[in-house]
């Protein structure tokens, strides 16, 4: 028999979710609040919540003493260019592996998602000096290709499990119609993976974005995204945590809009093959 | 023209052997069932005629030509699947036209076959509409569809029926029966169900873990079953066997007996038992009857209501000139 929800139980199921949800959201609330603040503000204790005199102070600071543009422009060509090559590596990687597995391919698998595990301190040594020999320090490209080999396998993975869900048949099927390789990939695959494809890009560009052990140790000056920017801001003379909230808010808000108009597609790209 | 030829072919995944050297003729026009339970290889071997998987050693001939090596596209064979494996993105009208878009056909004669196509299988109303917006009987007929307006040399359908209910499935197999003798095209039909088997088919291959047990037409097998498998699978109820004394009486290791070849009387019988389960169909009564002393259960069919209730018991005359005899191995003995 189905459980049965009464409504006063729907209701503490509801105030808890938004609990949690509100606990979860707190400190990014925090931040933008605290961006509005004057120094002062910031650190006064007891902390104020909403009662304070709200003020752009921060935003105009920050804009002025760093070039906001570069360091977003930065972060859109890391992000999205790791996106992009990573998906033309993960595609036919997740294609064969799905359609044309081997007896090794779940071994495969797991054992790209096993370099995930690895902590990325641990290899930052020889990739700092393989990057000064190749000249890619402080070079887009040289983080296009980091940003891209660290979420490779989290890419493989989502893919694999999308064209998994697809029924091997339909692609028979389009074989016995006459479709080569390339026509059934075009007019198959792709239309049907679509939703899958969107929701992992959507996923691996908010990943790259926010991405900040790679960036800071990479980066200097002419390749810093705007986690470096947020990070200019704790500095030696002191943190004023007003300004560095401005700084986040201003770094974390194209991704956070981002995320909240594809919030549909990305919750079912998360979720997918978990619950048919 | 659609005559297939297997030679020789043999199928092994890994280490296994799925099909064992096997030869298998289709000629030009012939509706053949491969026929058998599940796992016993008749979907690989239809998916090896399809070129969906490749055959290990041996050779495919389609017309007389090898096409061992071929990509399916290029065998000129078109396919009904089991899920029917509509592109669940394109309209009834784009799905059915795919194979002809893919031939590179121009578009007033794709238009054209289209249209025949679906006045054919009464999917005119449906054209524009996605394969998730039709039930699960115009799928099918979309699926046919598709496979027609190739006009390929042989039709391959791999259990084509299995996911309709039983009532659309009687339906479908008239249709896909009429289709056969309107198109007069090769048809190769995989089933597990030996009454698809028995009412469609020309000819029926019946396997068993890769091998052909039988070939033959539906009244061959049913008359003359080869071994004591075909003679299990084929007929429904199932032929009742029986071992022992009873089987010697007439020089055979085994005996077997279709129920609807014992008959039932009122007293006297040359068998008799006790009727455990009585199914009664209005046109034919099923015993099930125990303790006959031949063989755990014996199953009879009697014509019309015969009133006999569980626990009565039954008198038995089996048909002697129907009583089929198998020797050790299984084998029919002439």
């Amino acid at each position: 028999m189905a459980r049965a929800v009464t409504p006063r139980r729907k209701l503490i199921n509801t105030g808890f979710a938004w609990a949690i949800g509100l606990l979860i959201f707190f400190p990014i609330l925090w931040t933008i609040l605290t961006s509005f603040k004057t120094e002062a503000q910031a650190i006064a204790s007891p902390p104020i919540f909403l009662n304070f005199d709200w003020t752009l102070e921060n935003y105009g600071v920050v804009m002025e003493r760093s070039n906001y543009a570069r360091f977003l422009w930065n972060s859109i060509i890391i992000a999205g260019g790791s996106t992009i090559l990573g998906l033309i590596i993960a595609v036919p990687a997740a294609w064969s592996m799905a359609f044309v597995p081997s007896r090794r391919t779940k071994d495969i698998l797991l054992w790209m998602l096993s370099t995930k595990m690895l902590p990325a301190v641990g290899v930052l040594y020889p990739i700092y000096l393989l990057f000064i020999q190749m000249g890619l320090l402080d070079s887009r490209a040289g983080l296009v290709i980091v940003m891209m080999l660290i979420n490779l396998p989290i890419i493989i993975w989502m893919l694999y499990t999308y064209f998994r869900e697809i029924p091997v048949e339909i692609l028979e099927a389009a074989r016995m119609d006459g479709a080569t390789l390339r026509e059934e990939v075009l007019y198959i695959l792709t239309p049907m993976a679509i939703p899958g494809i969107a929701s992992t890009m959507l996923l691996n560009f908010i990943l790259a974005w926010n991405e900040a052990f790679w960036t800071l140790n990479l980066t200097a000056v002419d390749a810093a995204p705007l986690t470096a920017f947020i990070a200019s801001y704790s500095s030696p003379e002191g943190l004023f945590f007003a300004k560095l909230s401005a700084a986040s808010t201003m770094a974390i808000a194209p991704i956070l809009i981002l995320g909240w108009f594809s919030q549909k597609q990305l919750v079912r790209g998360l979720t997918f093959g978990a619950v048919k | 023209m659609g005559q297939i030829q297997l030679k020789q072919v043999t199928k092994s995944f890994g280490d296994v052997q799925v099909i064992p050297p096997l030869d298998l003729t289709i000629e030009d026009g012939e509706f053949t069932v491969f026929v058998g339970p599940s796992g016993c290889g008749k979907s690989t071997l239809l998916r090896l005629i399809a070129g969906l998987e490749d055959i290990t050693t041996g050779h495919i001939e389609i017309d007389g030509t090898d096409a061992t090596a071929l990509v399916p596209a290029k065998r000129g064979l078109a396919m009904v699947f089991q899920s029917y494996a509509l592109y669940p993105h394109m309209t009834v009208r784009k799905n059915i036209a795919f194979p002809l878009r893919m031939a590179k056909m121009d578009q007033a004669e794709i238009d054209k076959r289209v249209e025949g196509a679906a006045s054919v299988l009464n999917l005119t109303d449906y054209l524009d509409r996605r394969p998730g917006q039709l039930s699960g009987g115009q799928r099918q007929r979309v699926a046919i569809g598709r496979a027609i307006v190739r006009e390929p040399s042989a039709f391959l359908f791999d259990e084509p029926l299995s996911n309709l209910d039983a009532a659309l499935r009687v339906g479908m197999r008239m249709e896909i029966s009429e289709l056969h003798k309107k198109l007069d095209t090769t048809m190769i039909y995989v089933t597990h169900d030996q009454v698809e088997a028995m009412t469609m088919a020309d000819k029926i291959v019946v396997l068993q873990a890769g091998v052909i047990e039988q070939v033959g037409s539906p009244l061959e097998l049913y008359r003359a079953p080869r071994n004591l498998f075909v003679a299990g699978f084929i007929g429904s109820p199932k032929m009742n066997l029986i071992n022992g004394a009873e089987a010697g009486k007439h020089d055979a290791t085994t005996i077997g007996i279709r129920p609807e070849h014992i008959d039932v009387v009122q007293s006297d019988g040359k068998w008799q038992g006790t009727v455990g389960v009585a199914e009664h169909l209005g046109s034919d009564t099923f015993f099930h009857i125990h303790n006959t002393g031949l063989a755990e259960t014996l199953t009879v069919r009697a014509i019309g209501d015969v009133s006999l209730r569980h626990g009565d018991t039954i008198h038995l005359n089996p048909r002697l000139d129907e009583i089929h005899r198998f020797d050790a191995q299984g084998l029919r003995i002439a």
